[in-house]
């Protein structure tokens, strides 16, 4: 039993626990079984030795680690398993056999390939997060939530494709399958695997499944899909292409351009997917400085922002739970009814907006000083612009006109326990890792878990000079916004849609698979006579050689046989014959 | 795990004589069965000696695969091993030492084909009582399983001996039982007897160029004995009596193994005799067959002698290839099920030729794990053949409409065996055929693996026909009540369907036995 809880990935169990959840229809059984799992796949992360094999495969020749624990995958694993008991605990309300199993099956599937130690698991559970997820979107039950979600998994199976190929070219090249940093993008196996990472960590311009997508999934949808697969990309990213330098500008465009669309987006979870690629943004560019402590900002930036933006879509998830909706222009003065809501939205917000005390501060400080200490002036520039974006749109939007603002005169019932509980304890959590260090909690305890923890150790957030840089940058950002909303120049809530980059492939791709239509219409019937026609002959021709009555078997058995034998003995002596020996 | 078998399970004189024992028990018991009075109890007696055979095959494995320690653990026990060296048991006949006496030699190679043959065997006698009941005459019934223990019997000596005539000798005891025993399928349908009769001509062909071959052999050599010839052919490599020699024997065991175009015996002698018949044969005959032809061509000969690598090049991958598709398109045009599955059987033998021909230790044990995976869901598919034909009598396509909801068990385990055979992805038939593809890439041969893929599609094509007439069609006969197979033959029927998903998920087992009986003889021949 021991080696079993050692060697076992903890993401095998949460996979097994989410196959037989879709089974059993007791609901308290269930979502039992949907806390328990988490907690047994903690408990499970905390016995396993680190930098071993700890459990392999050999199948068909190939070897395969299933279970490999590191310093780098040790806290997203961490992150993921505490992702997926909030979650859980989050959808305690309800009773949705499909939406619990594949909740935790998806939860599973990316802890278990963060653990993966070699490609061809990592692309095994790889697709399976993107097959598990899907059912989270297509669960919402609308007609938008239906072609979102079909969109959603043609890209993330396009990833695996993806992906896949290029292990198939990677492994053709080194004959090994082990998860190893590459050296450049030139070959084009790595370019592969680049672009398939690219996809689910939302690169730009791969990035429009995602607003796409999060914004459509139900309730608990949302929550479940913020904290896993981008972040599952992130440590892809951070094991196999730490250093690259094009990461540093693809993740500085990444923070910045989604600040304008979130700005004016009028749909609040649609606000908070842009803002998760914002935040994705500072660990991609934190990945490709590659400095021991930028991949620890990266990490950590990884593990808070996690809880923070899962908390943040649990507030607006409540409200859209009680309200009906979620769009900025019918929200407003929410915090008469739902207080603790709103209490739990707003450290949320404080915690992404990186307020000192708060977890996104220690996080979001290690990145940013890793970045200024290499070097990259206009990188660094970008990222703060980005911090004062994040500041205005998810620190002060969505708490401002989900619960202050304009009165919308909704008065409705405060959120059912097991929401303020899961929200509790994200909250709670956000708290206990911004604080300095006091008994082996406070930003020390996450510290100890990063990859490089001497590095960590020796980094203190809480200077003179964060505090002051930050807070200057948030009052003014604050300053800022209030003089907007002072003057009506903010842009307002009001409904409407955001062309963004994602409208070429809506449009033109529907337009094309309308165009190809109406030409198969007319084209194919002509095709297919002469296809038909042409198969016929084939088919009429086969049948004539093999079927029954056909030349095959015709004649006389017997003598037939007896025939060929002659004929094939002549050849074999031909051929030992007629072979020159040396 | 199956070294317990050793230490813990088997008494010494089962170790120190499994290999006679496994023979000879079965022949001696066959003659008995003469003196028996009933059918039932022969039946009772023949499950007995093939699990008795079973049991001296794992014996045989176990000794084959045991390291130095569980080797010498025995021989301080004072158990007489007949190890020759690791790896290899060598028994002389009669304590005749091999250059003149017979000698059974088992290496990982023949252990494995042991295995099978006895466990089909043994599977096979567990279920054939309904269907020998219904299908043959009483006062016969016990002389079928004396002819059915001396077919056993041969069968295992062709893959036990290490001596070139004692095999001769095996495979006639073993061809000359069959043809009696698929004659008998003249009580249900009197096209058993030319089918028999052509059986009988040609099984006669196959086995006289293999004595001739045989014949020339032993003129060059003076010698019978397989390690003999290995240890002296390289001296007579351009000596044309040899090549000779191996032209009969190749195109004589070919035969016997049902190499397209020499198959035609085989799907009328198997779609017309009796059920268990068909069943046992399609699941051993040929398999024993390519065996010995895997022995020649590996030991006796070497794929190091040029006009053994030109006859791979020439004569036996296109021949394979013919036989997958050749084979593949008449399963497609079938009507009769059985003879369906027939000429399937003979394309997947191609199959294996090709893995063979590859003369790699990849492509052998791909070869060798498709024969494994082939006997387990073709003796599967027939074993469910024979429930239908006991319970609904009908062998067409349009006798087995709507058959799905009639016999859902059976039909139920016909169709993992049908997708395996297919090669759908969790079935063993999907396992040896990704490792028989990957073989052939490695070795280079792109349009052998296009090949491979075509035909499966020409499978998916006619056992699709099989199992949308099975599940989606009405039957055509609406009296067709509910009824199953008997218990006695859901059991082994089930058991080979499980087997085939167990391989599918987890190879392990006969992916070690096949890649151990490669390496067991490749490189064993003798080298230029």
């Amino acid at each position: 039993m021991t080696a079993l809880i050692e060697t076992l990935n903890p993401g095998f169990v949460l996979v097994l626990a989410g196959i037989v959840g879709l089974f059993i229809p007791m609901q308290r059984v269930r979502q039992g079984l949907m806390v328990i799992a988490p907690l047994v796949g903690i408990y499970m992360l905390t016995q396993a030795n680190q930098s071993m094999e700890l459990a392999t495969a050999h199948v068909l020749g190939l070897d395969l680690v299933l279970y490999r624990v590191d310093s780098l995958n040790f806290i997203f694993g961490l992150a993921f398993l505490i992702a997926a008991l909030l979650n859980a605990i989050y959808a305690l309300h309800g009773d949705d056999k499909l939406q619990d199993g594949m909740a935790m099956a998806y939860a599973g599937a990316a802890v278990a390939a963060a653990f993966a130690g070699d490609f061809l698991t990592l692309f095994v559970f790889w697709e399976l997060t993107a097959v598990s997820s899907v059912f989270l979107i297509l669960r919402a039950g609308t007609r938008a939530a239906y072609f979102a979600s079909m969109r959603y998994l043609a890209i993330q199976i396009l990833s695996g494709v993806l992906l896949l190929a290029g292990i198939t070219y990677v492994y053709q090249a080194s004959g090994a399958l082990t998860l190893q940093a590459f050296t450049s993008l030139d070959e084009p196996g790595a370019l592969l695997v680049f672009l398939a990472v690219g996809i689910k960590a939302a690169f730009p311009f791969l990035h429009n499944w995602l607003q796409d997508s999060y914004p459509k999934a139900t309730v608990v949808g949302a929550v479940v899909l913020s904290a896993f697969t981008t972040k599952l990309a992130v440590l892809t990213c951070a094991r196999l292409f730490p250093g690259f330098d094009i990461l540093i500008w693809i993740g500085a465009v990444m923070t910045v351009f989604p600040v304008f669309f979130a700005v004016i987006e009028n749909d609040l979870r649609k606000v908070l997917a842009y803002s998760l690629n914002n935040q994705v943004g500072f660990m991609i560019c934190a990945i490709g400085v590659g400095t021991p402590l930028a991949l620890n900002g990266a990490a950590a930036h990884a593990f808070a922002h996690i809880i923070y933006k899962a908390l943040l879509f649990m507030s607006m998830g409540a409200v859209l739970y009680r309200t009906g909706t979620a769009k900025a222009s019918e929200l407003g003065g929410l915090y008469k009814s739902m207080p603790f809501t709103a209490v739990f939205c707003l450290i949320g917000a404080a915690s992404i907006s990186a307020f000192p005390l708060f977890s996104g501060f220690v996080a979001k400080s290690l990145t940013m000083s890793a970045v200024a200490h290499e070097g990259y002036v206009v990188a660094w520039l970008m990222l703060l612009f980005a911090s004062a974006g994040v500041l205005e749109h998810s620190g002060i939007k969505i708490p401002y006109f989900a619960f202050f603002g304009h009165d919308s005169g909704k008065r409705v019932k405060e959120a059912p326990f097991n929401m303020l509980l899961a929200m509790g304890l994200a909250s709670a959590i956000c708290i206990l890792v911004g604080l300095p260090s006091f008994f082996g909690l406070g930003y020390g305890w996450l510290y100890n878990l990063l990859p490089y923890p001497e590095v960590a150790n020796h980094y203190e957030p809480f200077t003179l000079g964060h505090i002051l840089t930050q807070m200057q940058l948030l009052m003014l950002a604050v300053l800022a916004f209030i003089l907007l909303k002072r003057f009506g120049l903010y842009p307002p809530e009001k409904p409407g849609t955001i062309l963004d980059t994602d409208w070429a492939y809506r449009r033109l791709g529907f337009g094309f698979a309308n165009w190809a239509g109406t030409v198969w219409g007319k084209a194919g019937p002509a095709m297919t006579r002469v296809a038909g026609l042409l198969a016929q002959r084939g088919y009429d021709r086969i049948e004539a050689v093999f079927s029954p009555r056909g030349q095959l078997s015709r004649g006389p058995l017997t003598g037939g046989m007896a025939i060929w034998t002659a004929a094939l003995l002549g050849m074999a002596m031909l051929l030992s014959f007629l072979t020159v020996q040396h | 795990m199956i070294e317990s078998i050793l230490t813990h399970l088997a008494p010494a004189w089962a170790i120190a004589h499994a290999a006679p024992l496994l023979v000879v028990a079965p022949l001696v018991v066959a003659t008995a069965l003469v003196f028996v009075p009933s059918g039932r109890l022969a039946w009772l007696i023949s499950i007995l000696t093939t699990g008795a055979s079973l049991f001296f095959a794992l014996i045989l494995l176990a000794l084959v695969q045991a390291d130095t320690v569980t080797l010498a653990a025995l021989a301080d026990a004072g158990i007489q091993t007949n190890m020759l060296r690791e790896g290899v048991v060598s028994y002389a006949i009669g304590g005749w030492a091999p250059p003149v006496g017979i000698e059974f030699r088992i290496d990982a190679l023949n252990a494995m084909i042991l295995l099978l043959v006895t466990f089909i065997g043994t599977l096979a006698s567990v279920f054939s009582w309904p269907t020998v009941n219904a299908e043959i005459r009483t006062e016969k019934q016990n002389l079928f399983y004396g002819a059915y223990l001396v077919c056993f019997a041969g069968l295992a000596g062709v893959a036990i001996t290490g001596d070139a005539f004692n095999l001769f000798v095996f495979l006639e005891i073993s061809s000359i039982s069959t043809y009696v025993l698929v004659a008998l399928g003249a009580g249900r349908d009197r096209r058993a007897l030319p089918a028999a009769f052509n059986y009988l001509v040609m099984g006669t062909i196959g086995a006289t160029f293999y004595v001739i071959g045989v014949g020339f052999l032993f003129a060059a050599t003076g010698t019978l004995n397989m390690a003999d010839y290995t240890a002296l052919l390289p001296e007579l490599v351009g000596n044309r009596t040899v090549q000779a020699g191996f032209a009969f024997i190749i195109i004589g065991l070919g035969l016997k193994a049902a190499m397209w175009p020499l198959h035609q015996w085989l799907p009328n002698a198997y779609a017309y005799a009796p059920s268990f018949v068909t069943t046992f044969l399609a699941a051993t005959a040929t398999k024993v067959a390519l065996y010995a032809l895997i022995r020649f061509l590996f030991t006796v000969f070497s794929p190091a002698y040029t006009f053994e690598t030109a006859s791979f090049d020439w004569l036996i991958a296109p021949l394979a290839i013919a036989a997958m598709v050749a084979c593949s398109f008449q399963a497609v045009f079938q009507t009769d099920v059985r003879r369906t599955l027939a000429y399937s059987s003979v394309a997947q033998v191609g199959y294996m030729l090709l893995g063979v021909s590859l003369a790699s230790v990849f492509g052998v044990s791909a070869g060798l794990l498709h024969l494994m995976n082939h006997a387990l869901m073709k003796g599967g598919l027939f074993m469910a053949m024979a429930g239908i034909v006991l319970t609904y009598q009908g062998t067409t396509l349009r006798d087995f409409a709507g058959l799905g909801r009639s016999a859902p068990w059976t039909m139920t385990a016909f169709a993992i065996c049908a997708l395996s055979l297919i090669g759908v992805p969790l079935t063993a038939g999907f396992q040896s055929k990704l490792m028989l593809l990957q073989a052939t890439f490695t070795a280079g041969w792109w349009w052998a693996s296009g090949v491979i893929v075509f035909s499966s599609v020409l499978a998916v094509i006619y056992m699709g026909r099989i199992l949308e007439a099975v599940f989606f069609k009405a039957p055509e006969n609406p009296r067709k009540v509910r009824k199953e197979a008997p218990l006695l033959l859901l059991i082994p029927l089930w058991v080979l369907a499980l087997a085939n998903l167990w391989i599918g998920l987890d190879a392990s087992f006969p992916y070690d036995l096949a890649r151990n009986a490669a390496e067991a003889v490749i490189g064993v021949g003798g080298q230029q």
